[in-house]
């Protein structure tokens, strides 16, 4: 990319990078316009894909509402989308968790990942 | 109204504006852009400002245009020295690749040969008018060039998918008439795109963000100018 097309786009990224994974359960933060009042909405879920770069990054939440899967994209960098809490890390072997779209039940559940710090560094 | 400013468009992107909406924007790198000659009423019969913008290198610009922006001793200049003639004062800069000139009739303009314009022409917010050259699309068809609808996939039409049917009547007139609107060369044309919103203006980085899309291909020079529609 041009380098004064990532200069215009620097201003709008995000200053502090979003933690997450694919697979994650997060909740994520949105910032909801209401009439003139400002108010958090909470969408919880798991992170089945993450795709594009600079300002048009985006990622995909899935969830099951009333036995109906859910899924809703967010930019990264939109400052509407306030936080993303990491509730529960999933291991997974794939950067597109569509397969889970095919599944039902106890079979959309994914083992959990520990995460445990990483050794120092040796030289 | 001010003078304007020389550009190239450097490609499209997306930013968010104030309330977190997402605009799509034309990034330009506009200027540095130097005052090349003014043209007087007495001289040229007109007044304007030169401005030029993208310097090309001395060996492959041409006599004239290395003359334009500096004094290079020629003959014919030594002659007119001689003959008591006044020089016109030169820019002293590189020559450059992209040239125009801004017309300011009857205004009184605060620049002189050699002063250097940049982005700050153009305020956050402000309306600009675009002119740039449109993408050649070639000899291209009726339907690209004149949004003629083209016929039926199917239904027995043979052959002339897109094709633009008939092009006039019978033997009264016997003739096409002028203007038919045919295939024919498309693009490469000059383009205005006017009542742009400058959405950031950048001077220290020489970079305008305009709202929308702009014409041209990335790498195109560009004319920046205040609008002129209110």
């Amino acid at each position: 990319m041009h380098r004064l097309v990532e200069l215009a786009e620097k201003s709008s990224l995000r200053e502090n990078p979003l933690h997450f994974e694919i697979g994650d359960t997060v909740d994520v933060h949105t910032r909801i316009l209401e009439g003139n009042k400002e108010r958090i909405q909470i969408f919880s879920g798991v992170v089945i894909a993450r795709r594009g770069s600079g300002t048009r990054e985006m990622f995909t939440v899935r969830r099951i509402v009333a036995s109906e899967g859910v899924e809703r994209t967010f930019p990264v960098h939109s400052p509407k989308v306030a936080e993303v809490e990491v509730k529960r890390s999933g291991r997974v072997r794939r950067a597109k968790l569509f397969y889970l779209r095919d599944r039902v039940g106890k079979a959309t559940r994914l083992r959990e990942r520990r995460t445990t710090p990483k050794p120092a560094a040796k030289k | 109204m001010p003078v304007g400013l020389l550009g190239r468009k450097v490609g499209m992107t997306q930013v968010y504006g104030e309330d977190g909406v997402l605009l799509p924007v034309t990034v330009v790198e506009a200027g540095p852009c130097v005052v090349l000659q003014l043209r007087t009423a007495e001289r040229d019969g007109y007044e304007a400002v030169q401005l030029g913008f993208a310097d090309r290198p001395r060996g492959r610009a041409s006599r004239s245009e290395r003359g334009h922006v500096a004094s290079i001793g020629s003959k014919r200049q030594r002659r007119l020295a001689d003959a008591g003639v006044e020089q016109s004062g030169r820019a002293d800069c590189e020559p450059k690749r992209f040239v125009r000139e801004f017309r300011t009739d009857g205004e009184s303009v605060d620049l002189s040969v050699g002063d250097v314009l940049d982005a700050s022409v153009f305020g956050d917010g402000s309306f600009i008018d675009v002119i740039g050259t449109s993408k050649g699309r070639g000899f291209a068809g009726v339907m690209k060039r004149h949004n003629f609808s083209g016929q039926r996939a199917s239904h027995g039409v043979k052959r002339v998918h897109r094709h633009g049917g008939s092009i006039g009547m019978s033997a009264d007139p016997a003739r096409v008439f002028k203007g038919t609107r045919m295939p024919g060369h498309y693009g490469s044309a000059q383009a205005t795109l006017r009542h742009l919103k400058v959405v950031r203006s950048d001077a220290e980085n020489g970079v305008l963000l305009i709202r929308g899309a702009v014409p041209g291909p990335n790498g195109g020079f560009l004319v920046l100018r205040h609008t002129n529609r209110h």
